[in-house]
């Protein structure tokens, strides 16, 4: 076909029309694209849950869940408090200085109350679940060194005490802390911060 | 009768006009060799798959509450549930079996090569759906294994600079693998990705029929055509090629109920030992891997560790291993042999390619193995053997010193 025998006013609809067919498309796309982001219940599931924490002993760590997800709250002993400031060369990030945690939380110990830890039981590498360490020492299994900590079984990430990463691991970062707070001293609110009597 | 009947549908239908242009009268080369079962067998196991599939989910339950049990369930109680769930995993661990000794015949006789660089992109979109249907398909009897490795893949989404974390959750439909995960992968395993599946090996065939199919010697069978047009070199698929398949199906259909009636778990290389235990969301298993025919581009992902140009080893592990797949659909330009066969190539290609061939398999058994010692320091250097065999494929095909090509099929 020869430029002079195209219709320009019909090639011009054409194009009009084949233009507004494709932004329909688009807008057509989105409620399908949309219905697979997290719905109302999976949100309202996201809502803070309540801990009472009055029977974890110095040393020992509890495990509930919020979001689907494991959080870990620990009762550090004066002994594993004592011992942070002392691994800070091994880590990648002593000093808390990228974004895991709350500013309330970004200090030393990562927590409110220096004893109280709370973490998100998630790896920050590929989302495994690392397991305890918490022993000092040859009793963890990973050596007379040890700090005393948690280590990823999936790709051998390292956190201490704090959720603080070590040097040379997968894992990019330090284990998140979430929001929380204290309703009263032996009952935490994860997911939300907020003090006092709820 | 018989013609009456076919003579009326001819007239509605080109019932005659498909079967002589795909069966009767597609010549295929007449020196295929054992190398060319492989894309038969993948169709066979597809097959299987499909029916397998379709009985599993009529006694299936996609609930987080209900899948492990209803799996259970099928193994236990229903009437011969145990043989349909065996031929569906065994089946999935087949099918890459199948497809990657498909795939590396395409390697060894140029099959990639003009003017098939379309049948091998079809191809290579084929074996990307099948990964992703096996990875779905593996969320579903909600073990701790499943959930833990979706949970770990899905993760590799975060990677990504800013749409990451809103990528990963649109995956999952919540903030971890839940319940909404499982119930989506069911969909897309059951109805989505297997439309795909056979809609993409569709085009793979009609592609390769348009073209006509490639051959050990890596030689045009249509320039030697004789007085009828048909190549002096080609016989007719049916019922030459029929009846050769129906030996290769025979064969691989005695290993493969050897397998399901003596070995359906292959000692936790098909079925893992973890994904016995019901899902546990606050447990990860002690060893996270996944099933055997990821563990090569799993290699890939762990043997990144080092943080590099300012970006974190996370995602250069991520960057890798999808390179490690996108490099395959450059493979027919990569190559600047003047011959397809590895039978009129010289040393070097002959070299590279075993290095290769070692290197996948090498990076695929320690990728079963936990990243440290030996290990870690064998996966890096097969990983560098690996791309070497790609980034380095246009230089080494054209220096190396190819033999004379023969006019006709040997």
């Amino acid at each position: 076909m020869s430029a002079e025998s195209v219709n320009r006013k019909r090639r011009r609809l054409l194009l009009v029309t084949t233009g507004l067919g494709a932004v329909g498309g688009l807008f057509t796309a989105f409620p399908f694209v949309m219905s697979m982001t997290p719905s109302a219940r999976a949100r309202a599931m996201g809502a803070p849950v309540t801990v009472d924490i009055s029977k974890l002993e110095p040393g020992q760590r509890l495990v509930v869940e919020w979001r689907g997800k494991p959080v870990w709250i620990v009762r550090r002993t004066q002994a594993m408090l004592d011992g942070l400031p002392k691994i800070d060369n091994e880590l990648a990030d002593p000093k808390s200085e990228v974004n895991q945690q709350p500013v309330y939380a970004q200090n030393e110990w990562r927590s409110i109350k220096p004893s109280i830890l709370v973490l998100v039981g998630i790896c920050t590498h590929l989302g495994c679940s690392p397991l305890p360490k918490l022993e000092v020492g040859p009793a963890s299994g990973l050596g007379a060194d040890w700090p005393g900590g948690f280590f990823c079984p999936c790709h051998g990430s390292k956190f201490d005490l704090a959720g603080r990463v070590f040097k040379d691991v997968p894992a990019p970062s330090n284990l998140v802390v979430p929001q929380y707070g204290f309703l009263s001293d032996t009952r935490i609110i994860i997911g939300v911060h907020r003090e006092g009597a709820a | 009768m018989m013609q009456k009947v076919l003579a009326w549908i001819d007239v509605r239908f080109p019932l005659t006009k498909v079967w002589e242009e795909h069966l009767a009268k597609y010549y295929a080369p007449r020196n295929f060799n054992f190398w060319y079962y492989f894309g038969s067998l993948a169709l066979l196991v597809l097959v299987i798959q499909i029916i397998t599939g379709i009985v599993l989910a009529m006694h299936y339950k996609p609930d987080a509450r209900l899948a492990f049990a209803s799996v259970e369930y099928i193994m236990r109680d229903v009437p011969w549930g145990w043989l349909m769930r065996y031929l569906h995993s065994t089946g999935a661990s087949a099918f890459f079996v199948v497809v990657y000794l498909h795939m590396f015949r395409g390697l060894l006789y140029g099959s990639h090569r003009n003017p098939r660089e379309l049948i091998w992109i079809i191809g290579m979109l084929i074996f990307i759906a099948l990964m992703a249907e096996s990875f779905m398909g593996y969320l579903l009897p909600w073990g701790n294994m499943s959930y833990w490795g979706a949970q770990v893949i899905i993760s590799l989404f975060d990677a990504i600079p800013l749409i990451g974390p809103t990528l990963a959750e649109w995956i999952r439909g919540d903030f971890v693998v839940s319940d909404a995960t499982l119930n989506r992968f069911f969909s897309l395993h059951v109805a989505a990705v297997p439309l795909a599946l056979v809609g993409l090996v569709y085009v793979h065939i009609v592609a390769l029929h348009k073209v006509g199919s490639n051959n050990p010697d890596g030689i045009d069978i249509k320039k030697h055509k004789g007085a009828d047009g048909v190549p002096l070199d080609g016989i007719p698929f049916h019922p030459y090629y029929t009846v050769k398949d129906m030996v290769g199906v025979t064969v691989f259909l005695m290993l493969f109920a050897a397998v399901i009636f003596f070995a359906p778990e292959m000692g936790g290389w098909f079925l893992e030992h973890d994904n016995f235990v019901p899902a546990n969301i606050l447990q990860t298993p002690p060893e996270i891997k996944p099933l055997w025919y990821f563990t090569p581009y799993y290699s890939i992902l762990r043997a990144n560790t080092v943080n590099f140009l300012w970006i974190p080893a996370k995602l250069w592990g991520v960057f890798f291993m999808g390179l490690s797949l996108v490099l395959f659909f450059f493979l027919p330009w990569l190559d600047r042999s003047p011959v397809k066969s590895i039978r009129y190539r010289g040393w070097i290609f002959k070299t590279a390619l075993t290095v290769f061939a070692i290197s996948f398999v090498t990076l695929g058994y320690v990728g079963t193995k936990p990243p440290e010692g030996l290990y870690k320091t064998l996966a890096q250097v097969c990983t560098v053997l690996y791309f070497a065999f790609f980034f380095l494929m246009p230089w080494y095909t054209r220096i190396d010193k190819i033999k004379p090509v023969p006019d006709r099929v040997t």
